[in-house]
């Protein structure tokens, strides 16, 4: 990725000739006040930014990259507070700033994207209004006519064609992209010399995510604004912004040009994070596994080395053997023509999974591709018995769903059991570790009081956490240890089946990664089938053997996981595969 | 390289020891463990207001329980002769229009007061519990038929209805009745709001996780829907406590409540009504009583509002 200089062609220089950069952050400090004390959470940041550059801040949930991203513009959440540093917004530093002069400096010199674009925008007031606002607020243009014209321009420039027509409309009327292009076109309103976007595009579907992106990116070269992003995908930020930096426990732990830093990452944490994020791991396994991806010859390919890909690359390996063997045994899912009406009042059905068939061979993995409201998770739904089927058959294990009986149906939950992807919702608050894994075995009177807790010790030690987790409370561990609990509670029962809900979306990569080989490790360990259901082919390529694309309720495209990688035939399959973030980043150029 | 990149902005990697890496996602199992009520007892620990609240509420039930510890006079023995006197004289605060002891009817009435307030509160809780659960998890026709039936409750004024209900049953007024008159027509409140929390909680994925495992409908609810919605009934009930004393001494102002020969707050300052020029402490008094009566109970009421909503919790 190349780019010039853009911008306004008035040099910024300092008094001796130097360079001026927009916005110098240094030695930033900010701290939390909780009810334990003070609560470091940025501590020491230098970032130097251009005119005209675009960075990326990049970092696992907790690193201190959106309070640094905050601490910009002044607007920390809560107790946060500037403890120390400075933060040189064109030679003023804004940690010392007024009320009054940050008033003045937000918009004007900096815009602001958030994350959310489904919260951002008031659902009380037409898209019109809200853009007309941020205008006069910032005295762009003054008198009815002008702000309109002007609101309309904005918009137009965020990728809205018709938005003279759409200026009336409410923001439930937008899907989550368009709402995106609203809010950037609000950052953008007062032409600010930086652009500051918070994970701007985390809550959209990938396809989305890309033209979103790739608009963003024209624009502000358009506009010669900087751009400071941030983003918890290393391959997303590496493929947007010339400059990386690399943020862990509040701390710059590497900083520099992004295509430098991804082929040779010299801190551990940035080659753990090299090594375990999906969307390059994927394009590695490939290059391991064929010998012919140019990337394996360059220095970029030495992250290779460390050992989190080695255990991905070896997973996948052996997981392809396995399939072979399975291929003889019938197979553990059989699904046939099934569909899914929903009854909408007021405006008539809306089939959310259309003759959807596939098979699940015993011990395999298939993944289940979408975006949202594709119909993935329905389809999970009426397999668990949770949705009722419209039309259509499921058969696991030989036996047709529909005609099981009560008791029946009872047994087959012991079979096929679920883990959700909300590791903060899939747990009962109120009952502990212990409790939570035993449930199962309760229900379905398996032993007496002592096997029971020798079953949870040993299902603990299965997806290894500690034993002394059984008396406590799920509010005490991270996403990722309540997603293994949820394992454990799955495989409590020593079910033959595991359907995965988007089971590792929602965590940091690193533990993602981890989920992943235990998940794999599991299936091999006890011949687990899985059902895989993501909006995250990158991850597919690490854990599936077989993928199905759903595409509005129907399955476009099943294959084998490499035949999608390498000859996706469908229009849409290609979408989803270009959309990866990272995926056309050449590691070797 | 970008040609964009300034001389000063090289690859910058920070020391190592200085940034040391922790193992990824290592569990942290030290201390006790805490859930919800043990994080929100530790919370209110902390408050001043709750160990206030706390030793009043404490004082009162004491008082309600052994009024004789605390006075020696009957207060049932009353003399004309003292009308309206004045402290002294072995009376702490003096003696009311009937020659009364005023501060010996203040501490027996005390358990009329409180028993009101709890029988209330049992009545309210368990219907309010009961029909929210209820309707809340089962949804369909069953919240159709206890929604409009809490929505008929609801749209009567609960001390009209008692008002009413009391006049029609003055022959039996007592403790009992005068409770079931104002509990009656008080849960449909507590009964919205559990089913307004079990509709947001019995569709989250660890109900759907014990439903794909197999455990019953009404194992669910009882295990874990219901004591994870409690919170904000408990806060509710705290304070409807305090509504219904205040409830009680307005049905016996009115004239409609407890009998006069019961001692009960409520009926002391009806009483004094007509002495309120001449003598107003007669009326002041047991209004006292009955205020910081009510006053601790909301005080409590809101202590475990802040404790058990994290949110609230953060912000202060």
């Amino acid at each position: 990725m190349t780019s010039t200089v853009n911008g306004s062609d008035v040099q910024h220089t300092t008094p001796d000739g130097e360079e001026q950069p927009l916005l110098e952050i240094k030695d930033l400090k900010v701290d939390f006040t909780t009810q334990e004390g003070k609560v470091t959470a940025v501590d020491g940041v230098n970032i130097t930014l251009y005119r005209g550059q675009s960075l990326a801040i990049v970092g696992e949930s907790g690193s201190g990259k959106s309070t640094t991203a905050h601490a910009i513009i002044k607007l920390l959440p809560g107790s946060g507070e500037i403890s120390g540093g400075q933060i040189l917004l064109d030679g003023q530093d804004l940690a010392k700033s007024s009320k009054k002069e940050m008033e003045d400096i937000r918009g004007r010199k900096i815009g602001f994207v958030p994350q959310d674009p489904m919260s951002n925008l008031n659902p009380v007031w037409s898209i019109g209004f809200q853009v007309e606002e941020a205008i006069r607020a910032n005295g762009i243009a003054t008198g009815r006519k002008e702000v309109r014209a002007r609101a309309i321009e904005v918009l137009k420039q965020a990728g809205l064609q018709d938005a003279d027509r759409r200026l009336k409309q409410f923001p439930h009327q937008f899907s989550g992209g368009m709402r995106q292009r609203v809010l950037i076109g609000m950052g953008l309103a007062a032409d600010p010399q930086l652009l500051i976007a918070d994970e701007p595009t985390s809550a959209l579907d990938v396809t989305v995510q890309r033209v979103i992106l790739d608009h963003l990116e024209s624009l502000t070269r358009e506009l010669g604004t900087t751009l400071l992003f941030i983003t918890h995908d290393l391959g997303l930020a590496a493929e947007r912004a010339e400059q990386l930096v690399v943020m862990y426990k509040g701390k710059v732990v590497e900083s520099g040009p992004s295509l430098e830093i991804l082929q040779n990452p010299q801190h551990p944490y940035t080659q753990r994070l090299v090594a375990a994020a999906p969307s390059l791991a994927s394009r590695r396994i490939k290059s391991t596994i064929h010998g012919q991806d140019a990337a394996a010859h360059e220095p970029g390919a030495e992250v290779g080395t460390t050992t989190d890909t080695i255990d991905l690359i070896a997973t996948a390996e052996a997981r392809a053997e396995a399939h072979e063997a399975a291929a003889a045994q019938p197979p553990a899912i059989v699904v046939e023509d099934l569909t899914k009406v929903f009854k909408i009042r007021g405006s008539g059905d809306f089939t959310a999974v259309d003759k959807v068939s596939f098979e699940i061979p015993k011990g395999t993995t298939t993944a289940l591709v979408g975006e949202s409201g594709s119909g993935k998770s329905t389809v999970a739904k009426m397999l668990l018995k949770l949705e009722d089927v419209t039309s259509g058959k499921i058969i696991v294990g030989g036996k047709d769903l529909a005609s099981l009986t009560g008791k029946e149906l009872f047994d087959l939950r012991s079979r096929m059991q679920p883990v959700f992807q909300d590791p903060y919702g899939s747990l009962n608050p109120l009952r502990n570790i212990g409790n939570t894994i035993s449930e199962p075995l309760v229900t379905h009177s398996v032993g007496d009081r002592a096997s029971r807790r020798a079953r949870v010790f040993e299902l603990l030690d299965q997806v290894s956490l500690p034993r002394t987790l059984v008396g406590r409370y799920p509010n005490e561990l991270s996403g990722g240890q309540r997603q293994r609990i949820a394992i454990a509670r799955a495989l409590a029962l020593k079910p033959e089946i595991v359907i995965l809900d988007e089971a590792v979306s929602a965590l940091d990569v690193l533990v993602q990664a981890q989920i992943l080989r235990l998940l794999a490790d599991l299936q091999a360990e006890l011949d687990l089938t899985y059902l895989f259901i993501t909006h995250d082919l990158a991850v597919v390529r690490v854990i599936a053997d077989n993928v199905c694309v759903m595409q509005k309720g129907r399955i476009v495209e099943a294959a084998a996981t490499d035949d999608v990688f390498e000859n996706p035939t469908e229009q849409y399959t290609k979408d989803l595969l270009a959309a990866i973030p990272g995926a056309n980043l050449q590691l070797g150029a | 390289m970008p040609s964009n990149t300034r001389s000063n902005q090289a690859h910058y990697v920070a020391p190592i020891d200085e940034t040391p890496l922790v193992a990824i996602d290592s569990v942290k199992a030290d201390g006790k463990p805490t859930n919800l009520w043990t994080d929100a007892w530790r919370d209110v620990r902390k408050r001043p207001m709750f160990w206030i609240s706390s030793a009043l509420i404490l004082l009162i039930v004491i008082v309600a329980l052994f009024p004789a510890l605390f006075t020696s006079v009957d207060p049932r023995y009353c003399q004309l002769s003292l009308s309206n006197q004045g402290p002294g004289d072995g009376s702490v605060l003096g003696y009311n229009r009937q020659g009364c002891d005023i501060y010996s009817r203040i501490i027996y009435g005390t358990s009329t007061s409180l028993s009101v307030g709890l029988i209330v509160t049992f009545l309210v809780a368990s219907l309010g519990i009961f029909f929210g659960a209820l309707a809340g998890f089962y949804g369909g026709w069953v919240d159709a038929v206890l929604s409009r039936l809490g929505d008929i409750f609801f749209s009567i004024p609960y001390i009209l209805a008692a008002v009413v209900i009391m006049s029609v049953l003055s022959q039996y007024a007592s403790v009992w009745t005068i409770s079931l008159a104002i509990g009656i027509f008080a849960w449909p409140a507590t009964a919205r709001v559990l089913r307004a929390e079990i509709l947001r909680v019995k569709n989250a994925d660890f109900v759907m996780a014990a439903t794909a495992v197999g455990v019953t409908r009404l194992r669910i609810l009882i295990r874990h829907v219901l004591p994870n919605s409690i919170a904000p009934v408990i806060v509710i009930t705290t304070i409807s406590l305090a509504s219904a004393i205040v409830a009680e001494a307005t049905l016996s102002f009115l004239g409609v409540g407890l009998p006069s020969s019961t001692m009960s707050w409520g009926n002391d300052i009806s009483q004094a009504q007509v002495d309120l020029r001449t003598n107003p402490q007669t009326l002041i008094l047991p209004s006292i009583a009955l205020s910081v009566t009510v006053l601790s109970f909301i005080m409590l009421g809101e202590v475990a509002r802040d404790a058990l909503d994290p949110k609230a919790r953060a912000q202060r």
